[in-house]
């Protein structure tokens, strides 16, 4: 608790927001606008790993902006998950605005700065989601993080942009006015307090049918977390620019939501509440179907991007599946599930858009023989793959121990059922592509230009998401540390 | 020594000096320096209300009475807290709007009016400073007269012949609002014999039963209510807002209903007292509903306008829906969330009619489809237009959600979860008509044959984007507004004899 | 006579609600105007009628004299007069400047010419 770290807490949201100002100052200059993107990731990514140590010796920095509603301030405190969401979106962006350059110089695209400067603001957005001290901090910062991601949504401008942006906005804005919002308020009154404490705020406040209701109004109005059915949005997210899919739409921002979800359960519910009254028992079940229809429907998505949007889906309804199991050690796959599916699918999203940028290819039964061409790419594709699968040696694997060791602790047949079935779903949509890209032959009428590789920053940005899926299968020392400071808080 | 004195004059000084300025300025015929001359008076009497703000915080409400004539029987002029509040906010937006005001009025009036022009604004200003700051019933209805009148002969500018008959409309509709609260003010002096406010408010303590008092409370609250606009007198507000020149727009949007709202408050809990008002008149089954049905009919139709000063003017009736379903809810929170929205919505309908001015300014129209594609080639504009109508959703670092969230925080208290819906349902209709304009001026393209339209001059985008910081500023930095808002409902409802 | 006791607000109703109705029931805008006159009218005529003392005099110190009417509703209702004249000649040159714009006083004409655009 060192005015140090409240010191690097506000410099790391600030950070991006310096960033985005000189990116927006250096907008002619493609080469110091790009480098002013690096150096800027460089610096969150220091400022954010320093305050690691601290965390893991028991250190809960904190720091009180402005009191913006009296006696609620805006205001942040570094706590184990939060301190393991920001590691990972820190991590993510350097990586990815590498990818970025080399995809938005590879295609063309227009109106780049915005497009850094907006990347930089939900950054910004995201860290301040993962520091949140208590509900309102976390609820500003979330609605920071949609608006400043629809402009990436709809980087494109044309029709379908639009019709893309108008869901993605219109699901977001509307589950998080209309149910997060009033549930924040009821939160308040009924609690007099919004401040995330270990243990819950709620018990002796709420109980019964109400607090299954508050549950509801949470679970849903956190949309980011795409829960079905107000999952639509990332489908429809995907018309966006592959870096944005990749770093937003598979890390910060969902990863922002199933984030969200886990600190309600464990800050403001608190576990042993929720197990005590069966009011909160749903959320299992409507976890569980998630998982299974969306695996399901993404088995129908011959579009790449769209197959991964519904994997994501699912994939998220993991954490929330392992909080919903309410044992400790399924909470910890939770917790480490949001770093395992971050490395993962970062790697998957990166391959797709190499693949769009090198061979202008979009529909997975385009991409026989694609191996052959690409072989970096799909190697690093598979890695991600056998993660979403949750098959050793990638770290998908960990994660989904963990929450399956919970659901047997604590007997909940229906989850174990879940997740078999899931990953074999899971191994049905990724398996046959990666068979394909790299066992059969080429279509003749599509050999097309005759491409190789995607540009040298796609390929170094792949092989370093799949290099880390791998490291963390092999050394999850600080994600596990993290994830049981989280447990040992909880209780 | 002078100094002293002329502090001691700033209540009467801050209605005297824009009356003063107005004949003035119809006489000067260069019409910049008329110009001049209103600008400069609307920011001495900023300076005056910043002063009454600062002098009310340190030493409580101040009583000036005119020519010696002691209280009940002169008229006196009485700034409270709340009222300080009001008088900064309506001086503020004058401060803001006429240095707006010289660019956009050259583009929409003919040079020969210019000096009445700002004749008239500089009369509605005072009018309505007069309303706030009057401690006396019937002159209040002379303010309110003043303001009427000078706001007819405002709306009467705007380029369009519409505007003549919005105008029109608004005058008759205006004039039996004020004749109706005339009436009333009339019964009450039938029954106290007295026209001060605060005496009266005395007085009228033992006649509760009194049919007469029933009688002049109804016939005040429906002559406000028709210069409020509240459901279901607000038929003349779309076309006076959507015909008016830009300038006249942002100017009575951002002011003159709010006054009115100040008006019921000041008559409803100071006045007849709220539990008068609320248990003896039931006021809150009247005012809630129509407030409700406000609300949401105003929003809906909003989402089919295609003009858009006229579907920011229904917004603006749903903005008023929300500050009296705060007033009828009968409860401090309740009332701290109407007086935070009175100052909020002036920020934002500023900003939002400041910037449509300025694309006005640009290419003759505020029609939706004539804004397509505006987004890329008037980007501080439209911005101003997003900003400020993130603030009229409500999302979060911006006025509106301050706003919305004591709204919902009152609502709640009591129980209400279906009206907490119903607020947040609304504010998603917001949505929904601001992001079609979004979407038009970002996604489309430029109609074909349309100008290229560049950037608004400095002049517009500068108050403009002042308003815009502010509904930032406000947003985030609260303290200040909800001190006031607060500690003003708190007297309002607590300072019951 | 209890009906007719307070015969002075008897005709201040009826002149209130005869120009009501002439506001609302007229499509020629001059008539409106002239409805809001009588429509005003009576209220001035309430507030005069409120001061009038029985038996007494104009309050003009005099000897004598120690019943007055009450002077405040006059001064009070000089200044509405003023409102009311202001009212009515800013109405009167609205509807000249209609009249010049769409050609016809009648309300009903011009909707029809503001909906035919």
């Amino acid at each position: 608790m060192t005015p140090d770290s409240q010191e690097t807490i506000l410099l790391a949201l600030l950070v991006p927001l310096v960033g985005a100002c000189g990116m927006a100052l250096a907008w002619k200059r493609a080469n110091l606008r790009e480098t002013v993107t690096l150096f800027t990731s460089g610096l969150l990514l220091l400022l954010v790993w320093s305050l690691v140590p601290g965390v893991l010796a028991g250190d809960r920095p904190e720091l009180r902006l402005i009191e913006m509603l009296p006696g609620l301030a805006i205001s942040f405190k570094v706590e184990p998950l939060g301190m393991l969401f920001a590691c990972v979106a820190s991590l993510l962006w350097p990586i990815n605005s590498i990818y970025s350059i080399g995809y938005m110089r590879g295609n063309r695209e227009s109106r780049q700065t915005l497009f850094y400067i907006c990347f930089a603001i939900a950054l910004s957005a995201a860290i301040g989601v993962a520091f949140a001290g208590n509900l309102l901090t976390l609820f500003v910062f979330y609605e920071v993080l949609t608006l400043s991601t629809y402009p990436l949504v709809t980087h494109k401008g044309n029709d379908s942009a639009r019709q893309g942006g108008r869901v993605y906005l219109g699901i977001l804005i509307s589950t998080s006015i209309l149910l997060l919002l009033p549930a924040i308020v009821w939160t308040l009154v009924a609690a007099g307090t919004l401040d995330f404490t270990p243990g819950g705020v709620l018990r002796g406040h709420l109980e019964g049918p109400l607090l299954g209701l508050l549950l509801f109004l949470f679970m849903f109005g956190i949309g980011k977390a795409a829960l079905m059915p107000v999952h639509r949005w990332l489908p429809a997210a995907m018309v966006a620019p592959t870096p944005v899919s990749a770093l937003l739409h598979a890390v910060a921002v969902v990863k922002a939501g199933v984030f969200s979800i886990v600190k309600v359960i464990v800050y403001i519910f608190g576990i042993d509440l929720l197990q005590e009254v069966s009011s909160g028992d749903w959320l299992l079940y409507v976890a569980g179907f998630t998982i299974i229809v969306a695996s399901v429907i993404a088995l129908r998505q011959d579009n790449l991007k769209r197959r991964l949007a519904y994997s994501t889906v699912s994939q998220l309804s993991y954490v929330i599946l392992g909080a919903a199991i309410l044992a400790p050690i399924s909470v910890l796959g939770a917790a480490i599930h949001i770093a395992a599916h971050a490395f993962g699918k970062i790697t998957l999203f990166f391959a797709a858009g190499a693949i769009y940028t090198a061979a202008h290819k979009t529909e997975i039964s385009q991409l026989r023989g694609i191996g052959r061409r690409m072989p970096w790419t799909m190697l690093a594709f598979s890695i991600g793959a056998l993660s979403m699968i949750g098959v050793p040696p990638a770290a998908g694997f960990i994660s989904k121990w963990y929450i399956l060791s919970g659901a047997l602790q604590t007997e909940q047949l229906l989850a174990v059922l879940v997740i078999i079935a899931s990953t074999l779903l899971n191994a049905a949509y990724f398996v046959p592509i990666i068979y394909s890209a790299f066992f059969l032959r080429e279509d003749v009428g599509l050999t097309g230009d005759g491409h190789g590789e995607a540009p040298l920053p796609i390929v170094i940005a792949l092989t370093m998401t799949a290099g880390l899926t791998i490291l963390m299968f092999f050394m999850p020392e600080l994600p596990l540390a993290l994830a049981q400071q989280l447990i040992l808080t909880a209780k | 020594m002078t100094l002293n004195m002329l502090l001691s004059h700033l209540p009467a000084l801050q209605v005297v000096v824009p009356l003063l300025a107005a004949p003035l300025c119809a006489l000067l015929r260069p019409r910049h320096l008329a110009w001049a001359v209103a600008t400069l008076t609307s920011w001495v009497c900023l300076l005056i209300s910043l002063t009454l703000v600062a002098q009310v915080q340190a030493g409580g409400t101040l009583r000036y009475t005119f020519g010696g004539w002691p209280s009940p029987w002169g008229i006196e002029y009485v700034v409270d807290l709340l009222g300080a509040y009001v008088l900064l906010i309506v001086s503020l937006i004058a401060a803001l709007v006429l240095p707006y005001a010289r660019r956009s009025v050259e583009r929409e009036i003919d040079p020969e009016h210019h000096s009445l022009f700002y004749t008239a604004l500089l009369l509605c200003l005072c009018g309505l400073l007069g309303i706030v700051i009057t401690g006396d019933a019937f002159n209040l209805f002379v303010f309110l007269e003043i303001s009427s009148l000078s706001t007819y002969t405002l709306i009467s500018f705007g380029r369009d012949r519409r505007a003549l008959t919005a105008s029109y409309q608004y005058l008759i509709m205006g004039t039996i609002g004020a004749t109706f609260f005339l009436i009333g003010v009339g019964l009450l002096y039938v029954l106290t014999g007295t026209l001060n406010m605060a005496d009266l408010a005395e007085r009228i303590v033992p006649l509760a039963e009194s049919r007469t008092l029933h009688t002049a409370f109804a016939f005040i609250l429906v002559g406000v209510s028709l210069k409020l606009a509240l459901f279901p007198l607000h038929l003349w507000l779309p076309n006076a807002y959507a015909h008016a020149p830009s300038v006249v727009s942002a100017f009575i949007a951002s002011t003159a209903t709010k006054v009115a709202v100040y008006v019921v408050v000041r008559f409803i809990f100071s006045l007849f007292g709220y539990r008068f008002a609320f248990d003896q008149m039931q006021l809150d089954w009247v005012l809630l509903p129509l407030a409700i049905i406000g609300i949401f009919t105003a929003s809906v139709v909003a989402v089919f306008q295609e003009n858009v000063k006229r579907m920011l003017a229904y917004s603006s009736l749903a903005q008023i829906g929300y500050m009296m379903l705060g007033i009828s809810l009968d409860s401090v929170t309740g009332l701290t969330a109407s007086l935070l929205h009175l100052f909020n919505h002036a920020l934002m309908k500023g900003a939002l009619f400041m910037a449509l001015g300025a694309v006005f300014y640009r290419i003759g129209s505020v029609q939706l489809g004539q804004m397509a594609g505006l987004g890329r080639q008037m980007p501080w504009t439209l911005g101003a237009v997003v900003a400020g109508g993130l603030s009229l959703i409500g999302v979060p670092l911006t006025v509106g959600f301050i706003s919305k969230w004591y709204l919902i925080l009152a609502v709640i208290e009591q129980g209400w979860w279906i009206l907490a819906a119903l607020v947040l349902v609304t504010s998603l209709i917001a949505l929904v008509y601001m992001w079609r304009v979004v979407e038009t001026s970002y996604f489309q393209p430029r109609p074909a044959g349309a100008v290229i339209a560049g950037e608004a001059p400095l002049s517009l985008i500068a108050p403009t984007w002042l308003l815009v910081l502010a509904n930032l500023y406000f947003g985030i930095d609260t303290g200040f507004t909800i001190d006031l808002a607060g500690s003003a409902a708190a007297a309002l409802i607590g300072g019951e004899p | 006579m209890e009906f007719l006791g307070h015969y002075n607000y008897w005709i201040v109703i009826f002149l209130m609600m005869t120009g009501f109705y002439v506001v609302i029931s007229h499509s020629n805008l001059v008539r409106k105007i002239i409805g809001l006159n009588i429509f005003q009218t009576s209220v001035f005529i309430l507030y005069i009628s409120m001061g009038k003392m029985p038996g007494g005099t104009a309050p003009i110190v005099a000897e004598g004299v120690t019943l007055y009417s009450n002077p405040l509703p006059h001064v009070l209702i000089l200044t509405a007069i003023v409102v009311g004249v202001a009212t009515t000649a800013l109405g009167l040159a609205l509807v000249v400047r209609i009249k010049e714009a769409y050609g016809t006083v009648e309300e009903d004409e011009i909707h029809a010419q503001d909906e035919s655009l």
